[in-house]
């Protein structure tokens, strides 16, 4: 019976010489967790700090085991390994701490009765001061910039889908890689580099030389933020017209369909999926968007429905200056609150609007045959 | 008598054909008169700072003298992100094409995506109000310890409202950028060769470094290079974050400004000749911006029949 094992056993050692066996990252995780909490424990206990230290001691034990047992080769590896594993695990720390933030202090605010459903005009000081001293209600809300976010940004896509998906089409069908075609892609690319504030002043400026010094409406943020859409819904526009097969194309025109109906009947409809949530994207991108809007359209407290004139909040800069510049100076935890909340709010749309982006791309995808 | 009725069809079809052609003709010029426009009225707007005399600039000595210290700070808020927000973008791109497993991958890759779906002015909040506070303690300990360099002279600031706070939150914002496009980069590097080098066998690392990071160079310099731009424009992270104030060398005191941020803080309230020096200050981001975009771009389409990045 042993005859039988031993020569298989000492096959399989021989094989496996000169590696760490498969327990050793685990091994060595449990050993540096429980040395971290010892020396965590020495100097004054905090999570943070024993995630910190004992990572830096599993990567100093496995790797010096590793050069150890396996040479520096394989320790260079795991080396390398831990490196790229930590710094996913950094990454990862900003995205919990923010959400985790925004979680803690935004759902207080947005319990606040009215929350959702009042402006914050007539809202001052005095009021917050009182919710502070005397445990009154915060008062006022983030009607007004939700208003303003919704109606700013629809006016945007307004502007820029028609523009972007025509500009596309005009990219992928009749420019034929020509010399203005080309002009074209590099100066969206350009496009797409252009700082957010820097759209925003371009806006202000040519409302100010064409209008008059001093126009900030809504209309004029939503040119703004459509500089900043326009040239995400080309790209996206652009890859998926590309995508579309050539032999749609071709069967249209071999039944004689002339080559606009060619587009809007077969090549479009073929590649929706990918531009609705093209769209989409590019809308959450700029739905965020706070410095243009601060220079276009000001900052406004009360409802104001008319994009066409009069300063305009909106989700973003209401949260900008409720931090900044709070209603009661004496007193910022009303004002910040209310900020958490809208910050809460913004990151829901934003989040439902990624989400809407992968669900129109799965709806809408071409029927493919079975 | 059929050829003619051929070639002479009259109608909506003919029409249609002209008045889409002409309009997504229309639509991709409009796009070049845009960009066209945002510089021209820039630089309209810009010139009565330019022309007008230094001692009514803001601060008096002229408008070069007003914007060379933001300009510096601009740039020292950028470096500080792309100094950290580079290996760790590199480092995660990695881990998610070849490190995690097959099946993850694409879930990580959301997960870095939700990093950039994120607005900024709540990245803003977040480092005023959390991450400035937390990390004061180690500001303190940087002036104590490493106070004889320069950049890490005491005394620190209380509040953590400085320079390098911002930039580190404005790390936080390129990382997705960069990681993205790296990533896209990394996964386009021929099987071949890495399964080549494998065969030969090399470690995971070798691999790696023999055959992904050689393919990947110019793709990784191009995206860090659009990080940078992303990082120079970014306003709302720097204008909540730092407490501004005259440029200094110590990155923990408060004090230094960037260009967009100085923007952002005095153009709602700005009028006269103000709004002009703060439109020419948009203008220098502009040109500086547009600068490193078109270079990242150049570096893309030389290297684009090697690697395949676009």
């Amino acid at each position: 019976m042993t005859s039988t094992l031993t020569p298989v056993r000492s096959k399989r050692s021989q094989l496996t010489k000169g590696q760490l066996p498969k327990y050793a990252p685990y091994a060595v995780l449990g050993a540096a967790l429980i040395v971290g909490a010892a020396v965590m424990a020495l100097i004054g206990f905090n999570a943070f700090g024993w995630g910190i230290v004992s990572a830096l001691l599993f990567a100093v034990g496995l790797v010096s085991w590793s050069a150890a047992a396996e040479g520096s080769r394989k320790a260079k590896d795991r080396l390398a390994t831990c490196l790229v594993v930590g710094s996913f695990l950094i990454a990862l720390l900003p995205l919990i701490s923010v959400i985790w933030t925004v979680l803690v202090n935004g759902i207080p605010g947005l319990l606040n009765p009215g929350f959702l459903g009042n402006s914050m005009n007539g809202v001052t000081g005095v009021y917050d001061n009182r919710a502070v001293e005397e445990g009154g209600p915060v008062l006022g809300g983030v009607y007004h910039a939700l208003l303003g976010t919704v109606q700013i940004t629809l006016l945007a896509t307004v502007i820029s889908v028609p523009v972007g998906l025509l500009t596309a089409i005009y990219l992928v069908e009749y420019g034929n890689d020509g010399r203005l075609a080309r002009a074209i892609t590099f100066f969206v690319d350009v496009m797409t580099g252009i700082p957010s504030i820097v759209a925003g002043l371009f806006a202000a400026a040519f409302f100010f030389a064409v209008v008059g010094p001093g126009t900030k409406t809504g209309a004029v943020a939503a040119v703004a933020l459509s500089v900043l859409m326009i040239p995400v819904v080309v790209r996206s526009s652009e890859e998926m017209l590309k995508i579309v097969p050539n032999e749609l194309r071709e069967a249209a025109y071999a039944l004689g369909v002339r080559k606009w109906r060619t587009i809007i009947k077969v090549v479009i409809p073929t590649a929706i999926s990918g531009i609705a949530s093209g769209v989409t994207l590019a809308i959450a991108r700029v739905i965020g968007e706070t410095a243009p809007i601060l220079v276009t359209a000001g900052f406004a407290t009360s409802i104001n429905s008319n994009v066409f004139s009069g300063w305009m909040a909106s989700l973003p800069t209401f949260i900008y200056t409720q931090i900044l510049n709070p209603t009661s100076p004496a007193n910022p935890g009303p004002s910040a609150e209310r900020a958490w909340g809208a910050a809460l709010v913004l990151i829901i749309l934003v989040m439902i609007l990624n989400l809407a982006a992968r669900l129109i791309a799965r709806i809408f995808a071409p029927k493919t045959g079975r | 008598m059929t050829a003619t009725s051929l070639t002479s069809t009259q109608g909506a079809g003919r029409a249609g054909d002209k008045v889409f052609s002409g309009a997504a003709l229309a639509a991709g010029c409009l796009i070049l008169a845009v960009l066209f426009g945002v510089a021209l009225f820039l630089v309209v707007q810009a010139i009565p700072a330019l022309t007008a005399p230094a001692a009514e600039i803001q601060g008096g000595a002229g408008f070069f003298a007003y914007i060379w210290p933001i300009v510096i700070g601009t740039l020292i808020a950028a470096v500080i992100a792309l100094v950290i927000a580079t290996p760790i973008a590199i480092g995660v791109a990695l881990f998610i094409s070849h490190f995690a497993p097959r099946g993850l991958a694409a879930g990580l890759g959301y997960v870095v995506d939700l990093l950039a779906a994120i607005p900024s002015v709540v990245y803003g909040a977040w480092g005023a109000t959390f991450l400035a506070r937390e990390i004061s303690p180690a500001y303190n300990w940087l002036a104590d310890n490493m106070g004889w360099l320069p950049i890490f002279q005491g005394p620190a600031s209380a509040t953590g409202k400085t320079i390098l706070t911002a930039g580190i939150v404005l790390s936080v914002m390129v990382l997705p950028i960069i990681t993205s496009l790296s990533r896209e980069i990394f996964l386009q590097t021929p099987k071949l060769h890495e399964e080549a080098a494998l065969a030969l066998g090399a470690t995971r690392w070798e691999m790696i470094k023999m055959s992904v990071l050689p393919f990947a160079r110019p793709g990784i310099i191009s995206a860090v290079m659009l990080g940078l731009g992303r990082a120079l424009g970014e306003t709302m992270a720097v204008a909540l974050v730092l407490s501004s104030g005259a440029l200094t060398a110590s990155l923990i005191q408060s004090g230094n400004q960037t260009i967009a941020a100085e923007i952002a803080l005095n153009f709602p309230e700005a009028s006269g000749l103000k709004v002009s020096t703060l439109i020419a200050a948009g203008l220098v981001l502009f040109v500086i911006t547009l600068a490193v975009n078109m270079l990242a771009r150049w570096i893309i389409t030389r290297h684009k029949e090697f690697s395949g990045a676009n």
